[in-house]
């Protein structure tokens, strides 16, 4: 029988959320890692008993884990994140040069067909890549030696790599995503790359469409549609049919058009979501009213989706990282909130309810459809 | 034996639940008890120094004898009752406040 696992990464630990393919009942487990701060936890594509977890506090620094039964038992792996080579500078927030250091890793991404290959994105932006299962990570110095790297800054949240998409058609080709300098292409399996922020406007950079310096904040990619990508900016939701080479905004009738997420129907690629933020400057949905907005043409024409989600007196956020997709025949969208609460659809957004209401500040949210 | 107290993060880490005691050969010194450590519990390699510049991280202290040793040089010996395991050498994360 069919089954779910919502992976799930808190201010203050990870959980596991699992259901059969009814997804009316749900056991939590964990905390696991309980007080640290766990960005990202994400499961092989290839061996879905295999998860990757990033685990970081302000006081230990880094750490990753494994798991090799599903997030029942977890192991330490490497934590080493060393540059390549002579670090370098990027661009500091009083415009002068400043040594990449590494913090945390924002983001893993395990390989589509190896469980022991995943890539790592992390602050200050670089993606490293480990193919023994997390025991050794080495950089892939060709995204940092972009000749744009020097101007890269952070933004208010750090300079951080928080978005991999791996093209399942071409092993060679995967897009990354920085805050905030925009994003990134590489066709030669990350040897080099390309900035592909043509079309992309940002007005609190001195030239709105310079190649670089766009606060992307999250892409989605249907699998079926590689060259289709969907982007959450800073501002601006917007959409390339060209692998990036060129962005149109699709922001259309959005009541806002800020915000982190954005994800794609598992079944329908012109299916898409967003949750609309009020702005930069006030992190909670408009008028108190947690919606998620679905476009079934892929932009411009957006629907708010409220049922079964507080439609009064809500001021959470939702995180980049935080919401995902299940495949089963009737489309599941999870997502969580910085109060704590995933909230989960069985129907493709049409109706909400919470799988788990009480947990730290949700970072973010992966789900795995078990067969 | 030299005796090193951990905060409580790193002793889950290390799956100890006490002080853990360590054999050090040679001089004793911040540097020489951390790699002890580190040795003999290598996940706790890159949570107290980096990985990269051996540095101590900013928000951990080192203490021992009711002193903060924390700025000193990590190749100072230690005071002598570390070294003979009459009092332990403290990893301590700092309060975070608030």
């Amino acid at each position: 029988m069919s089954g779910v696992r919502v992976l799930v990464g808190t201010r203050k630990g990870a959980f596991t959320l699992e259901s059969d393919g009814k997804r009316e009942k749900w056991d939590v487990n964990g905390p696991f890692f309980g007080g640290w701060e766990i960005y990202h936890l994400k499961g092989s594509p290839a061996d879905p008993n295999r998860l990757y977890a990033s685990q970081t506090s302000g006081w230990f620094g880094q750490l990753m884990q494994r798991s090799n039964d599903g997030g029942k038992t977890w192991e330490p792996v490497g934590n080493k994140f060393a540059y390549d080579g002579v670090p370098g500078t990027h661009q500091w927030y009083d415009g002068t040069p400043h040594p990449w250091e590494f913090k945390r890793v924002w983001h893993v991404e395990p390989s589509l067909t190896d469980p022991d290959t995943v890539y790592a994105g992390v602050e200050d932006a670089a993606i490293f890549r480990t193919t023994d299962g997390g025991q050794n990570w080495e950089e892939m110095p060709g995204l940092r030696g972009h000749g744009s790297g020097s101007k890269w800054s952070p933004g208010a949240g750090g300079l951080g790599l928080h978005t991999i998409v791996l093209d399942p058609t071409d092993p060679k080709r995967m897009y990354i995503a920085i805050s905030a300098a925009g994003a990134f292409r590489t066709d030669d399996g990350g040897a080099s790359w390309k900035a592909i922020n043509q079309g992309l406007r940002s007005q609190y950079i001195p030239d709105p469409t310079a190649e670089v310096g766009h606060c992307v904040h999250r892409i989605a990619m249907h699998k079926s549609r590689p060259s289709t990508l969907f982007m959450q900016k800073h501002w601006d939701v917007m959409r390339t049919d060209d692998a990036g080479d060129s962005w149109r905004e699709v922001s259309g009738n959005l009541p806002t058009d800020f915000g982190f997420v954005v994800d794609v129907h598992a079944h329908e690629p012109e299916t898409i979501y967003v949750v609309p933020i009020k702005s930069d400057s006030e992190h909670f949905p408009p008028d108190g009213k947690l919606r998620v907005y679905r476009s079934r043409c892929g932009g411009n024409e957006w629907e708010a989706l409220g049922n079964g989600l507080p439609q009064r007196d809500c001021y959470v956020n939702v995180l980049r990282d935080a919401m995902a997709i299940d495949s089963l025949d009737s489309c599941g969208v999870y997502f969580g909130t910085t109060g704590g609460q995933v909230y989960a659809s069985k129907d493709g957004g049409d109706t909400w309810a919470p799988i788990v209401r009480d947990l730290p500040a949700v970072l973010s949210v992966e789900v795995q459809t078990l067969k | 034996m030299i005796r090193v107290a951990l905060p409580w993060h790193l002793r889950n880490l290390a799956r100890v639940d006490s002080e853990v005691m360590l054999a050090v050969h040679g001089q004793v010194t911040q540097r020489s008890v951390l790699d002890a450590l580190e040795a003999a519990y290598p996940v706790l390699r890159g949570t107290i120094r980096d990985h990269v510049t051996a540095q101590r991280r900013p928000f951990l202290r080192f203490y021992a004898c009711e002193e903060d040793l924390s700025h000193e040089s990590p190749d100072t010996p230690l005071p002598e009752a570390v070294v003979k395991g009459t009092e332990p050498f403290l990893v301590i994360g700092a309060i975070a406040g608030g």
